[in-house]
């Protein structure tokens, strides 16, 4: 072997770099995150059901969301005809989403910590009055 | 015929990864025993092939870098090019690792009117450049999905990488710049005559392997959506040692991870070894000082040394006779 002690420095870094993550997470298990559906709003219905379905809401609400903004904000429709039953919602992120979904801390925020996503919804929409006194 | 024999690879791995990912046994195989062992044998592999590399006898400096070499003060040295010292070796590596600075010195030969010309061509550098940096940026954000809580340094590339705040979820800079430079890579090889006749099929794999994780990554993210939820606890699972793999994980994201693992594991059998390659270039990373250091073939037979002073001690008496002159009366 030749200049091993510098080849061994650089493979070291090379070692720590792509083991980083498990060396970070030292073997403990990290249960994922069940975001809380127990509000007062949410007992009070009788057909527990969002506007679309689990599947759909837990995979693309963000792209729903923006496609509710785009319908409301630049299309003044402030209807939608879920595909799910046919029921009919206001287009609202204040006025329907966080009416039933009233606790963003244990909901919105439970998942979007654990997948360090930052959404920017509130940077124009007031956040709930909860969620706000609990920061 | 190397492209057609690499896609059908490519479409080989995402048609089985789509088949085993409709059945429980197989998802497991997919997403949990298979990126264990192409990871090991990656490190495995990696550290191997760069150990077998330093057994290579390093005998003598390599001068002929461009530059001028250190020599009578009033030339003067190219010291980035010809460095002899330390830090000049420093700097040239660190311009040849971070900014490719060899490529950027790229030049293209070209017949004009019955002449041929040599000029600069630099487009191979900047989507080199491109798509190497993007796949590092990529690699960092991607820690997010497997360690929990996420530290504030993968926090701040993924923002940055999503800045311009374009749709949701946002567009990341380097999926675009990460795709366009694969394609860029791609097409010379399609449409360059020049290159396409030394293209061989392990230069079309890896780039159809990258363009295929990077379609899967985007589709994931944009059009066919899945849950990052139970993604998130599948990795953070691997990495953990703790593997879990939750219901209702869309077949996308098994090809994604079936193409991440074919990368991994041919990572060092492959020509991709030149992120190991890049550190041990001899041209690059050895100082030219043959006239200030005595370097030693290493393979040389010890040999027996009669010096000058032992010479002369041997023969002083017989050279005073002979009236030749002596260093020590």
């Amino acid at each position: 072997m030749y200049d091993l002690n510098k080849i061994l420095v650089g493979l070291a870094i090379f070692l720590l770099f792509f083991t980083f993550p498990i060396l970070y997470g030292m073997g403990s298990a990290v249960p994922a995150p069940k975001p809380k559906l127990d509000t007062p709003e949410i007992q009070k219905l009788t057909d527990k059901k969002c506007v679309e379905d689990t599947h759909f809401m837990r995979t693309s609400h963000m792209q729903f969301l923006n496609y509710w903004r785009d319908k409301a904000v630049r299309e003044d429709q402030r209807t939608y005809d879920s595909k799910l039953n046919g029921k009919k919602y206001d287009i609202s992120l204040q006025n329907t989403c966080m009416k039933c979904h009233s606790n963003k801390k244990d909901f919105c925020d439970s998942c979007h910590t654990y997948a360090s996503v930052k959404p920017y919804c509130w940077d124009c929409h007031i956040e709930p009055k909860a969620a706000k006194e609990s920061m | 015929m190397g492209i057609q024999f690499s896609l059908g690879v490519v479409l080989a791995i995402a048609v089985a990864a789509l088949v085993g990912a409709q059945v429980k046994g197989l998802q497991y195989v997919l997403g949990i025993l298979l990126p264990y062992a192409a990871f090991a044998t990656f490190l495995v592999g990696f550290v191997w092939r760069v150990l077998y590399w330093a057994k290579s006898p390093v005998p003598f400096r390599i001068p002929t870098t461009a530059g001028q070499e250190f020599s009578l003060p009033w030339i003067k040295q190219a010291k980035l090019d010809n460095p002899s010292t330390l830090p000049g070796v420093l700097g040239r590596m660190f311009f040849e690792v971070f900014l490719f600075r060899s490529l950027f010195r790229n030049t293209k030969a070209e017949l004009r009117s019955g002449n041929l010309v040599y000029g600069p061509s630099k487009w191979l550098w900047l989507f080199a450049l491109l798509f190497h940096w993007s796949f590092f940026v990529i690699a960092v954000r991607h820690f997010r999905l497997f360690m929990e809580p996420v530290p504030g340094f993968v926090q701040l590339f993924d923002h940055l990488d999503g800045i311009l705040q374009v749709g949701a979820p946002p567009l990341y800079l380097t999926d675009v710049f990460f795709t366009l430079a694969i394609l860029f890579l791609l097409g010379r090889r399609f449409l360059d005559a020049k290159v396409r006749s030394l293209s061989l099929p392990a230069d079309y794999f890896p780039l159809f392997l990258l363009l295929g994780i990077a379609v899967t990554g985007i589709l994931m993210r944009f059009f066919v959506r899945v849950d990052i939820v139970g993604i998130k606890s599948i990795l953070v699972g691997l990495a953990t040692f703790h593997p879990t793999l939750p219901d209702g994980i869309g077949a996308i994201f098994f090809v994604h991870v079936a193409f991440v693992s074919t990368l991994l594991a041919y990572f060092p059998f492959s020509k991709l070894m030149h992120f190991g390659g890049v550190f041990l270039s001899p041209t690059r990373n050895l100082a030219n000082n043959n006239r200030m250091v005595r370097h030693v073939n290493p393979w040389n037979y010890p040999v027996k040394v009669h010096t000058y002073e032992a010479y002369e001690n041997e023969f002083r008496d017989i050279m005073k006779d002979a009236g030749i002159p002596v260093e020590k009366e």
